[in-house]
């Protein structure tokens, strides 16, 4: 794209924004513009388009063609025991506290394919704590969420998630989790027994329970400040008092209303503490 | 209408870490112009380049936390496992999305994003590696109107990531470590 395109591609773009709100419902004003516009010419790229006029066609005489460009928009990539000395220290200083609970209720906001999710859950499991915890799973989009509650993933990362689940404290043999076949793997359904899965736009819904544990990792990066600091002030309304929120590592509550009501329990991964 | 501030951006490979530590340790304290350091490493890897480069340099080296805004005197390093975008607001974006080039952070992903914020006034250069990463990022910023150096083939411990980048933009400048840092310099203070 040229130098004097840039702009008006950035015009355009607000513009569709606009009118993806009214027609579909979906607000994207508060995401990272960077961002935003990185994955539409990487959309565009992908599709063989040449401009946003003529996405637009595509875009609002095709709901199929509309949930694609939503999953592509929208980062879904994800993986298993991303960051090992997270899940580890989760396991090591987050868990034991958990476990006084009777009943522990747990949202992974953002669970997109349900990677992280079935990484939480095999933590739990390990830690005794599975049968007494319910996880509500949340993400925009329905289609990830159907695929996470398969937990069908492709093997060919199976080595590189063997590998995070062992450096992140695992205890057992990862290969008792799941069943392969013909190039994919398939998770224990018995891992998400107690899972709910659940449809939850961050940018416009609202606080629907209550948690100990809120797991919200690199979701919040593809937002700008403003949206960041909504969800972050509907994370503190869904917390308990003492409960947890772990964040990406590189993500920071530093810049927000709320942080003073948090305490770092793990300051490297991001693993804020509620005060009571 | 874009604004007038600048933005260093530096990419490297193998080879990088070397050779980016060279250029910034002669700049000063209180260098005018925010610096971002893209360099590739390993997955999942902690993060001891910032300590490194903290150690090294006079510059306050940093791992770019997101949405903190760029300040002068500052190296920004991408930490691993993040791609590194620049904002209009002249914040930070980062981005968990898919490897560019087998990479992420990659060198590519920033050196688009930083032109299309700073245009003209971007810096980006390029140094050793064993990668193609970069050098479309660094054509980027080139047809931007931004300036676009490459380590010196013969001086770059591997230099594939040099040659791709001077075999795509054949206006780039081609200069040793030594002359990239007196360039950096003679930019301060103006």
């Amino acid at each position: 794209m040229k130098l004097e395109n840039e702009e008006l591609f950035e015009l355009e773009v607000e513009a569709l924004i606009k009118e993806i709100h009214t027609q579909y419902g979906y607000d994207f004003s508060g995401y990272a513009r960077a961002s935003v516009y990185r994955r539409i010419k990487r959309f565009l790229g992908q599709k063989h388009l040449q401009s946003i006029d003529e996405l637009r066609k595509f875009l609002f005489t095709d709901s199929f063609f509309f949930e694609n460009f939503l999953q592509e928009v929208t980062v879904n990539v994800t993986e298993m025991f991303r960051d090992p000395t997270f899940f580890k220290s989760l396991r090591e200083n987050v868990l034991p506290i958990l476990s006084t609970y009777p009943f522990i209720k747990v949202w992974d906001a953002g669970c997109s394919t349900g990677e992280e999710l079935f990484s939480l859950a095999i933590l739990l499991e390990e830690e005794g704590l599975l049968s007494r915890t319910k996880i509500y799973a949340t993400d925009i989009n329905q289609k990830v969420l159907r695929q996470a509650k398969d937990g069908i993933f492709s093997a060919t990362h199976m080595t590189a998630y063997t590998a995070a689940y062992y450096a992140a404290g695992g205890k057992r043999d990862f290969a008792e989790y799941y069943t392969s076949n013909y190039g994919s793997v398939k998770f224990n359904s018995s891992l998400v027994k107690n899972v709910v899965f659940y449809p939850h736009n961050l940018a416009t819904d609202t606080s629907f329970n209550e948690f100990h544990l809120i797991v919200c990792r690199n979701v919040l990066i593809y937002f700008n400040r403003a949206l960041q600091e909504r969800v972050y002030q509907l994370f503190d309304e869904s917390l308990v008092s003492l409960g947890y929120l772990a964040l990406g590592k590189k993500e920071t509550l530093a810049m927000s209303e709320i942080s003073s009501k948090y305490n770092f329990v793990d300051k490297n991964n991001r693993i804020y503490r509620k005060n009571s | 209408m874009r604004d007038n501030t600048r933005l260093i951006v530096l990419g490297g490979s193998w080879g990088g870490i070397q050779a980016s530590l060279k250029i910034l340790q002669g700049l000063p304290a209180d260098y005018s112009i925010p610096i971002v350091l893209v360099l590739h490493r390993l997955r999942n890897q902690e993060g001891s380049l910032q300590e490194l480069f903290d150690k090294k340099l006079v510059l306050k080296a940093v791992e770019v936390d997101d949405k903190t805004p760029l300040e002068a005197g500052h190296v920004y390093i991408a930490p691993s496992n993040y791609h590194v975008l620049l904002e209009r607001d002249h914040t930070f974006s980062l981005d968990a999305s898919e490897l560019e080039n087998y990479s992420r952070p990659s060198i590519d992903v920033t050196f688009t994003s930083a032109a299309d914020v700073f245009g003209k006034n971007t810096v980006g250069i390029l140094l050793s590696g064993a990668s193609k990463d970069g050098s479309s990022g660094l054509k980027y910023i080139f047809e931007k109107r931004g300036t676009a150096i490459v380590q010196h083939p013969g001086e770059a411990e591997i230099a594939t990531m040099p040659l791709a980048a001077i075999n795509s933009i054949p206006g780039c400048s081609i200069m040793n470590v030594e002359r990239i840092q007196a360039y950096l310099l003679t930019l301060h203070g103006h």
